[in-house]
């Protein structure tokens, strides 16, 4: 069970939460694989995807969850609507909430701008993605397939390579890794890297090819360019060369070595295009669970 | 043998010894009402009547000389009282390895009391195909139904008082085999 109403922050949950809803995740797994892939659990109850952001993969992703979970799911995106006639973040939030619906799924590109709906309405608040802050359901499901692959998370070497500065994704996978007892280590330049980030319990390497040798997991982040006003590294190029994975590199890898990324994957960047075959490439298992991993989330929030 | 705190214990219903017999005695009625066992699968509602389908599967499985397929059924997301309960259930994980499509299954729980958990297990197995035929059995039939729902077979019925309750041990789970009849510390009498 979970202790509060929202999710916002993988910071904010337990080891215990964290594996309630891994197994509650497990079980959701099993729906995945039938042929009526859908049970009446939140029949009656009405789901809304408030983004703020684009998405395609996650929204989708929550759409799926909630339908198979039978609730009613309901799309808004920022574009088409009132936000373009200057209404606020609270009015857009408090007017949907005044609809009587049962969640809110919230993406915002400001840091915080979730915790702080959860703040604001009375309704459960997940976190589909806020600014830099934190990306829950993409930790979960990270951790989720590391732990269906690996069966646990004690002692594994995981290293997360990218922008770890301007990265949700890193944030909530090094909150909920180093909670379940990996050994988390970062790669990214230096202009990538948050000072002190030590703090959160991580150490940190300044190239893949340095530390791939000893690692179980990889988790190479996607270089997000339509971030970036100034660039933070001279080249694709140079950033490929250190920063991403090739099959070079796998040769010095562990034969059980797993290879992801949230998608998506900028290919010839972070991952070299012979990667996109390699069968300890489990990119695509990652999206499947994603959607096991929010029924979990939906389930643990809204059910009873 | 754990007697619930708040609950008294009133009465052993059944020993090792007797549950084996009552299981033994309940898969030959189902032989005998299914000439001989024929695309006859088990079922068995998590978290105990897996356990007893998994002995029932065996003891038919000595009795007709072939394997007989088991599943085990997770109710929880077909609940119909999610929003009554205090604390939100474990989702467990139904894993049914063979297509129950033309199959006469023969669910099996624990404990039949309200009926409510069968209907939802009733729900849970159409999901999954269309079986031929759906029977129940229950090791312990305690009464109080509140939905039309009535098992084929029943390794014992006792009546029992809405203060009373049912508690199934299972060496598997528990570590050692026993049914005991328990009785609220606070009821009256």
């Amino acid at each position: 069970m979970l202790r509060g109403r929202d999710l916002v922050a993988l910071a904010d949950l337990s080891k215990e939460e964290i594996l309630y809803l891994l197994d509650t995740a497990q079980a959701m797994k099993e729906v995945l694989t039938r042929d009526i892939k859908k049970v009446p659990t939140l029949r009656g109850k009405t789901v809304v995807n408030l983004f703020f952001e684009p998405s395609t993969r996650t929204r989708t992703s929550f759409e799926i969850a909630g339908k198979r979970l039978s609730a009613d799911v309901l799309n808004f995106s920022a574009a088409t609507s009132s936000l373009t006639k200057g209404e606020t973040l609270k009015d857009t939030a408090r007017n949907i909430e005044a609809m009587v619906v049962d969640a809110v799924v919230v993406r915002h590109k400001a840091s915080g701008a979730v915790r702080y709906l959860a703040r604001e309405l009375e309704v459960p608040v997940i976190n589909a993605g806020d600014g830099a802050h934190e990306h829950p359901t993409q930790g979960l499901l990270d951790i989720f397939t590391i732990r269906e692959k690996k069966g646990s998370l004690e002692g594994l070497k995981v290293a997360i390579a990218g922008d770890i500065a301007h990265s949700r994704v890193a944030r909530s996978d090094i909150f909920g890794l180093v909670k379940l007892g990996a050994e988390v280590t970062v790669v990214g330049p230096p202009t990538m890297m948050p000072p002190d980030i030590e703090s959160l319990g991580v150490s940190v390497a300044s190239s893949v090819e340095e530390v791939v040798g000893e690692m179980d997991v990889v988790i190479m982040l996607r270089i997000q360019m339509e971030r970036q006003s100034s660039p933070l590294f001279p080249s694709l190029r140079e950033y490929s060369r250190y920063f991403g994975l090739n099959g070079e590199m796998l040769r010095a890898a562990s034969k059980d070595l797993l290879i992801m990324h949230p998608g998506p994957v900028n290919w010839g960047v972070e991952l070299s295009p012979e990667v996109a075959y390699h069968p300890r490439n489990v990119i695509l298992d990652q999206v499947t669970n994603g959607v096991a991993v929010r029924m979990a989330v939906l389930y643990a929030l809204i059910a009873g | 043998m754990d007697v619930p705190k708040g609950y008294r214990l009133k009465k052993v219903l059944m020993d090792p010894d007797s549950m084996d017999r009552t299981l033994t005695r309940m898969v030959h009625e189902m032989l005998e009402r299914s000439r001989g066992g024929e695309d006859l699968a088990f079922v068995g509602i998590r978290r105990r009547g897996d356990v007893l389908a998994a002995r029932m599967a065996e003891k038919m499985a000595g009795a007709v000389g072939t394997q007989v397929p088991l599943g085990a059924l997770d109710i929880t997301l077909y609940r119909d009282d999610l929003s009554l309960l205090d604390h939100q259930p474990r989702v467990g994980k139904t894993e049914i390895p063979f297509s129950i499509e033309g199959k006469r299954v023969v669910l099996v729980d624990d404990v039949i009391f309200t009926g409510r958990t069968i209907r939802a297990a009733l729900d849970a197995l159409m999901d999954l195909g269309r079986p031929r035929s759906i029977q129940l059995a229950v090791l312990v039939d305690r009464g109080h139904r509140e939905l039309p729902i009535q098992p084929d077979y029943v390794g014992r019925s006792v009546p029992t008082s809405h203060s009373e309750n049912v508690l199934v041990f299972l060496r598997e789970v528990d570590g050692e085999d026993r049914v005991i009849l328990v009785e609220a510390e606070d009821a009256q009498g």
